[in-house]
């Protein structure tokens, strides 16, 4: 019977992968990056969904510097803090993320034209 | 003559030997390749020997080997003769006979060999498009249209076939519209003739991306990548039912996004 009591607890913890997975930056969380047209052939990139833990605007600086393009944090009610870039950067800005390991490829989305 | 050719043949053995043990020892790859340096280097001292001294002695260890290529060639010519001998005996039989005797070359004929994977797949494949060729359609959306799109002033692009590809899709065209509009990130509205005025420039390129991916989201099945699906609203989601297999799984909704502010701020506020 001792026996049986001191194989009953173990360490293993069925949610532990689950909780390491979800530890990942984004957690499940998506970061969309999206373009729009402005005027003629200028357009702007968003970046939006990032987690709140990252601080945006020394995010934004090394994009500014990667890219040398223009950029901005705007502050939105529902959506948070969304980097606004010139230009068409989206998959400039895909893989400075994923290099920079802010994010997952998985969750990263790329909307547009 | 004699008394030099065996001291030859001796060096050449004694050059031999100490290769045997090292060939022994090493993996199969050098050994593929050291008889064929051996049998080149035999080659010329072959030459200088004559054939009566050619003697066993020499060729003992290369011999074999030799003879498993050169076995190998005659093999393989003599059953690509034979197929080919086969073959053209049966179409001399054809035109002779005039009776169609099915010409069909199955490269496991003339061997024992158990048939490979690739070619019990064909053969599926083939009976299954001759008897059955609905089974085994894998006719995908090649029948629809390429979006066509119009500059209507400047600043804004028509989608003349939207109502068209709307109904290829079997797809509601407010839904297929919100995609639409939330991707590009501008305005639009379905005009007098429902065509889609999308404000900005955009190329028939741009459109055919998002139709793709708009496609593949949300029109065709996951398991048997059918068309034949529908959209339905239950329960607060969305349901994409397949008709040919019945599967049937939750699609995102569509949401609008982050749109950024562009244009002229109205003055004041």
């Amino acid at each position: 019977m001792s026996d049986l009591d001191t194989q009953i607890p173990t360490a293993f913890d069925p949610f532990a992968e689950a909780n390491a997975d979800n530890a990942g930056a984004g957690s499940k969380e998506y970061v969309h990056i999206r373009v729009q047209q402005r005027n003629g052939r200028k357009s702007l990139t968003t970046v939006q969904g990032l987690k709140k833990a990252f601080s945006k605007t020394k995010i934004l600086k090394d994009l500014k510097k990667e890219f040398c393009c223009n950029g901005t944090v705007v502050e939105d009610p529902e959506l948070g803090q969304v980097i606004q870039l010139q230009g068409d950067q989206r998959k400039n800005v895909s893989t400075f993320l994923i290099q920079a390991g802010i994010v997952k490829k998985e969750q990263i989305k790329i909307h547009g034209f | 003559m004699a008394s030099d050719n065996p001291t030859d043949i001796k060096d050449e053995l004694s050059e031999l030997v100490p290769f045997d043990p090292t060939k022994k020892k090493k993996k199969k790859k050098p050994v593929a390749q050291d008889p064929v340096e051996e049998v080149e280097k035999l080659v010329e001292p072959t030459e200088n020997l004559s054939v009566e001294d050619a003697g066993e002695s020499v060729f003992a260890g290369m011999k074999k080997k030799k003879k498993k290529q050169v076995e190998l060639d005659i093999d393989d010519d003599e059953d690509g003769d034979g197929e080919e001998n086969n073959d053209g005996k049966v179409v001399e039989d054809e035109q002779g006979e005039g009776i169609v005797f099915g010409v069909e070359r199955f490269p496991w004929e003339g061997t024992d060999r158990d048939y490979k994977y690739e070619e019990l797949l064909g053969r599926v494949f083939n009976t299954l498009r001759e008897n059955n060729p609905l089974l085994a359609g894998d006719r995908r959306r090649t029948v629809m249209r390429p979006p066509q799109v119009l500059r209507e002033g400047t600043k804004k692009t028509v989608f003349a076939n939207f109502m068209d590809s709307c109904k290829t899709m079997h797809r509601q065209p407010e839904h297929v519209m919100n995609f639409l509009l939330a991707e590009m990130g501008t305005t639009g509205s379905l005009d007098g003739q429902q065509r889609l005025v999308v404000k900005g420039r955009f190329a028939p390129k741009n459109f055919e991306g998002i139709l793709k991916r708009y496609i593949n989201e949300y029109v065709i099945c996951n398991g048997c990548k059918s068309a034949d699906t529908i959209l339905s609203k239950e329960n607060r989601l969305f349901f994409l039912r397949c008709e040919q297999c019945g599967s049937s799984r939750s699609v995102a909704p569509i949401k609008a996004g982050f749109v950024a502010r562009v244009g002229r701020r109205k003055a004041g506020a």
